[in-house]
């Protein structure tokens, strides 16, 4: 008999993602892609302007109009769906999935079209009438604050949704307030850094925009729901809730998902009005959101303004931070929104030890596009607004800022580490990932090559950040629908192994890495395992992919699943073996006696076994399959380092990046191509935000940035060769010590694009600058300098 | 992003397509790229009824030189302009600005005759043909005419080219001392400023230069007193740089939005004026 070659390890190995291969051939399976015998298609009449009062609506004509099944104002879906839910414990305003009696921004739905094609739908939307009494609209959030300009709902004095909310050091659990020691820190300080910052507001766009198919059939009473989403279980929780069903009779399905970022966490209106419309009709029900509604359906991302505040020692030591948050949300509560901004809060004391902080946190309404989770959801924002105060800090000392953060970094036996923010971070070795970072971009020789550019006139600037971010969120205390994860692990009759997760992935790779995983436990061929997801039907249980908690949290369910069908297994091996079950080795698809390959059963024989038992061993029952929910005591904590380095043209103000190093600490790394394929995506929307991403508004409310024509994602040749690395601080909250990567590249990446920007310009002066870095403003900057320099001259 | 409805014909010749524009009376719309038009319909802000795709007519794409000059079909892509060896060696500044269009879907499809008869404002095709005093041949019902690239171009997406007719090609004299220079609008990779620079030197001295300006304003201009100020005078890098001192300073209407003022506009022109200048006297040494 050929010996087989020894299988390798595979956790840990580059291994090519699986599912790429259907997906670049353009073989997966979308929502747009299910078709259901005598399916309608809905198409949403939506507001064209900002804020207004619905005076009357006519759809006489797009009744009439053929193919058109009915037509729904929101009055008339007001009569058979509430208003809806929100995933947070904060007080929203009443939401309708399509507007009743006023709309709050453009893109606010006022009436709904069921028709037998999208083409005879969006013909049927377009010939509404809505005749609407144009009220005042506030878009700038401080603005809003005043109450004066316009009120979006009449239970929120001044358009404030939520605080001024107040955490950190001296902030009782009841809400008390003492600033006593943030006030102290301010007066011991040599120095106070003081800057208004803009985290502007984003459209996630992810490739494919979303997309619902809603079929409920009479006769079961049930309903399957297909849904472009990042979280089928959480989406059947939420509808069934909605339809009045149980969870036992709504099947929630994310086929293949194109890219959500966040955006598609929340539960949307267009999928409780398909569903419900599903219901009500019996029919069959699509609609898929063309480009066009994303920019304006679909949450925007960030939006947060901070006035931040450093108190520190001339030597550098930083005494207290204060940072005071207004978060523009937009003119609703959607699922997550309140909470995003009180992850900013959360983070406020990044990788350092300040000794005092206080962060409040305003979330304001405004006649814009609700904001909710974008990758990162609040930490990018934290890790801006600190690293950029820390920068300027730097610049105003004079100091290195790489040794200005060494000199204030929270120590590596100070872990686990409670922040003043409440939270406990569960492993850190800040200063080995920014040695690391130094290393790898050759910080002092790349410091030469800007100090001999700036000698001959050109714009040339380094910038460094460091981060530190949530992942792997749980436990259920931290997470409302709850903190944990699910997975179930088959070994098949013929020696297969299927398995399922609750986490869903949309890019993530988890076919991949927990077939790696598997296949390592079970000592089989990476094809040999098949890793199911996104079908409430087929995963029993689950809460879904966000917050970098796929690996942690869903892997660790997976592990656990894995270990105990691993050990019923060995049970039925060390039956037939006539061994001791704890002797085994699982390897090479065979399972042996340790030290006695000769002894090794095929791997598939001892399966068959488990499933015809003939005799079944004392104490075992049937079968090889169990389930596992995994639920960690803490979120892990994942950091880095990111450099870049920026020329700005003098003549244009075109900033262009030349160099991006990121250092990332993930904690163990199950499939390094993976992790480097998420911080590569992670940049470039880190990046994006710095330099050309900006959703904007005119004063009127209308969006300005609605297509691809105006709203700029960055492109493969706008960025340089990207220099990653990364250093390994475990986590202790999980089996597999892994953290979580997906938002590292968004978050570590923003500040120190900016900061090399500013150092960049910092010849005139310029010590913080806005976001974006639109070519015009930087051109300003540089023409005002060369101005004065001719005026003195 | 949804059209309404439409029928769609494929023309096989120049006259097949004219005889099926005119059979559609004003309600068919001639498709090349659809690169222009197919965003319009999406957003329906164009709403055509019936489609007449030239794109596959024979001989209809395709760049040569006879008799000195270059003649480039209006089905060309801009992708084989950009990649044209023939363009490469005798008139450089043609690839140069097709390959800076867009991006790579948008230059497989695009092309040469539909975005000259589109006349986006921020095109980038228009200022080169300004620059090289191209010939527009038109065919309509009645026959041919040429129009030069100067007098085509009137207005704000205005062009002299009547509904029925249709842009067949383009000639021009090659001119290896062009260079274009751009701009970019950084989402939609159009022109916020570009400027094509076509020159002629003999013994060092400018003897003849034009100069051709896009994205700034309503419509494609010469930035005449640019040169004026030029001809006759050294071939310079310092002329270049005087000269363009006045650039867009007889230019009105400057356009304004959120990724440029028109005082951006204003400077980058002169920026960009040079760019073009300089770009092309470097290639008579090359
Ligand atoms: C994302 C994107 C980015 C772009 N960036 C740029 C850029 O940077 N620079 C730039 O210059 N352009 C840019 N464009 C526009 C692009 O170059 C278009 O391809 C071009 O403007 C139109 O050519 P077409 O063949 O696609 O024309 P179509 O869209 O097919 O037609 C455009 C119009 O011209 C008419 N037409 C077409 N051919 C003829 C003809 N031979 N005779 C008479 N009428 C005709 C059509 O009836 C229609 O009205 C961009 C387009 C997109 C979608």
């Amino acid at each position: 008999m050929a010996v087989a070659a020894v299988l390798p390890k595979l956790v840990g190995q580059r291994v090519k993602r699986r599912e790429d291969p259907r997906l670049i051939q353009g073989r997966g399976t979308y929502v747009d892609d299910v078709k259901i015998a005598g399916m309608q298609h809905l198409a949403f009449k939506r507001s064209d302007i900002a804020h207004g009062r619905i005076r009357s609506i006519d759809k006489s004509a797009a009744e009439a109009m053929e193919g058109v099944e009915a037509v729904f104002t929101g009055a008339q879906i007001a009569e058979f769906l509430d208003p809806m839910p929100i995933g947070t414990p904060f007080p929203s305003p009443e939401h309708r999935a399509v507007a009743v009696d006023t709309v709050r921004f453009v893109g606010d739905p006022v009436a709904v079209v069921v028709a037998c094609d999208r083409y005879a739908a969006r013909d049927a939307a377009d010939a509404i009438e809505v005749d609407y009494e144009p009220l005042p609209a506030v878009v700038d959030p401080e603005a809003a604050m005043t109450g004066q300009s316009a009120v979006l709902h009449a239970d929120f004095p001044n358009n404030v949704a939520l605080g001024p909310l107040p955490s950190g050091t001296g902030v009782g659990r009841k809400g008390a307030v003492d600033d006593t020691a943030v006030e102290a820190a301010f007066e011991a300080a040599d120095v106070v850094i003081s800057q208004r910052m803009v985290n502007q507001r984003l459209a996630p766009s992810s490739i494919e925009a979303r997309g619902v198919v809603a079929h409920y059939e009479p006769g079961r009473e049930a309903l399957t729901i297909w849904s472009s989403s990042q979280n089928p279980h959480i989406l059947r929780t939420f509808v069934s809730r909605m339809l009045g069903l149980g969870e036992d009779r709504v099947r929630a399905i994310a086929p293949e998902v194109g890219g959500g970022f966040g955006a598609k966490i929340n539960i949307y209106g267009e999928e409780y009005v398909a569903a419900a419309l599903s219901k009500r009709l019996g029919l069959p029900i699509k609609w898929i959101e063309d480009r066009s509604e994303a920019f304006l359906a679909t949450v925007h991302g960030r939006d947060l303004i901070a006035y931040v505040e450093l108190a520190a020692r001339r030597d550098g030591s930083v005494l207290g931070l204060r940072m005071r948050i207004i978060a523009d949300i937009g003119a609703y509560n959607m699922l997550l929104t309140a909470g995003v901004p009180t992850n900013s809060m959360t983070m406020a004391n990044a990788t350092y030890a300040f000794p005092a902080i206080r962060a409040t946190l305003t979330e304001v309404f405004t006649n814009k596009t609700p904001t909710d989770a974008y990758r990162g959801a609040g930490r990018p924002e934290a890790a801006y607004f600190v690293e950029r105060a820390m920068d300027m800090l730097a610049r105003e000392l004079a100091m290195d800022p790489a040794e200005l953060r060494r000199k204030n970094f929270i120590q590596p036996d100070q872990f686990p580490y409670k922040t003043h923010m409440g939270a406990i971070y569960d492993s850190g070795d800040y200063e080995k990932a920014l040695d690391r970072a130094l290393h790898v971009s050759g910080w002092e020789a790349l410091k030469a090559e800007r100090d001999a550019a700036r000698a001959d006139g050109r714009l040339v600037g380094l910038g460094l950040s460091m981060y530190v971010e949530i992942c792997g969120m749980g436990p259920s205390s931290t997470l409302p629908p709850g903190g944990w994860e699910h997975s179930q692990v088959t070994v098949e009759r013929d020696g297969r192994i299927s398995a399922t997760t609750g986490v869903s992935p949309h890019g993530q790779g988890n076919e991949t890495t927990f077939a790696q995983m598997l296949a390592d436990q079970f000592g089989v061929p990476l094809d040999h395992v098949t890793i199911h997801h996104g079908d409430t039907a087929v995963v029993k249980q689950g809460i879904g992919t966000f917050g970098s908690r796929s690996q942690a949290v869903g892997g660790a369910a997976l592990h656990d699943a894995g270990t105990k069908v691993k050990a019923k297994m060995a049970k039925f091996a060390a039956a037939l073996l006539e061994a001791h079950e704890s002797d085994l080795v699982f390897e090479n698809g065979t399972i042996a006696v340790k030290g006695a390959p000769a002894s090794a059963k095929p791997f598939a024989e001892v399966a068959a076994y488990a499933y015809r038992p003939i005799r079944l061993p004392e104490g075992l029952t049937p079968g090889l399959s169990d389930e596992a929910f995994f639920e960690p005591k803490n979120n892990t904590y994942p950091f880095g380092c990111h450099i870049a380095m920026m020329e700005i043209d003098r003549e244009t103000g075109e900033p262009r990046l030349s160099k991006m190093v990121a250092v990332d600490d993930a904690g163990h790394l199950i499939n390094p191509l993976i992790v480097e394929g998420q911080i590569h995506g992670g940049l470039a929307q880190g990046i994006g935000q710095a330099m050309i991403e900006e959703v904007a508004y005119g004063a009127d409310g209308q969006p300005l940035t609605a297509s691809f024509m105006d709203y700029a994602l960055p492109r493969a040749s706008d960025f340089p060769r990207f220099e990653l690395d990364n250093t390994v601080t475990p986590t202790p909250v999980n089996p597999l010590g892994a953290k979580g990567v997906g938002e590292a590249g968004t978050i570590g990446s923003t500040p120190c694009i900016v900061a090399a920007a500013v150092d960049a310009l910092s010849v005139f002066g310029v010590r913080h600058l806005d976001m974006m870095l639109r070519p015009e403003k930087l051109w300003r900057i540089i023409q005002d300098h060369e101005s004065a320099r001719s005026f003195d001259a | 992003m949804i059209s309404t409805a439409f029928e769609y014909e494929r023309a096989t010749s120049l006259d097949d397509a004219l005889a099926k524009l005119a059979a559609a009376g004003g309600a068919g719309k001639l498709i090349a790229g659809g690169h222009s038009l197919v965003p319009l319909m999406k957003l329906r802000l164009s709403e055509p009824t019936v489609l007449i795709d030239i794109a596959n007519i024979p001989d209809f794409a395709g760049i040569r030189e006879a008799d000195g000059r270059i003649e480039i079909g209006a089905g060309t892509t801009h992708h084989d302009v950009a990649i044209s060896a023939l363009l490469r060696a005798r008139c450089p500044v043609m690839a140069e600005a097709a390959a800076a269009i867009g991006d790579q879907q948008v230059r497989n499809r695009g092309t040469l005759g539909g975005s000259l008869a589109h006349a986006d404002p921020a095109a980038d095709y228009p200022a080169v043909m300004l620059a090289l005093d191209a010939d527009f041949h038109l065919k309509g019902t009645n026959g041919w005419r040429v129009v030069k690239a100067g007098d085509f171009f009137q207005g704000m997406l205005t062009v002299d080219l009547a509904p029925d007719e249709i842009l067949a090609k383009v000639t021009f004299a090659p001119v290896r001392a062009a260079a274009y220079a751009k701009l970019h609008q950084r989402a939609s990779r159009f022109a916020i400023v570009g400027v094509a620079a076509a020159l002629a030197v003999s013994d060092g001295t400018i003897s003849s230069v034009r100069i051709g300006l896009t994205g700034a304003s309503s419509s494609p201009s010469r930035l005449e007193n640019v040169e004026a100020a030029l001809t006759g005078r050294d071939a310079t890098a310092g002329a270049f740089s005087a000269a363009a001192g006045i650039a867009g300073d007889g230019v009105e209407d400057l356009n304004e939005d959120i990724h440029a003022s028109a005082d951006y506009r204003r400077a980058m022109i002169r920026v960009f004026t040079r760019r073009a200048l300089d770009g092309a006297l470097a290639r008579i040494a090359g």
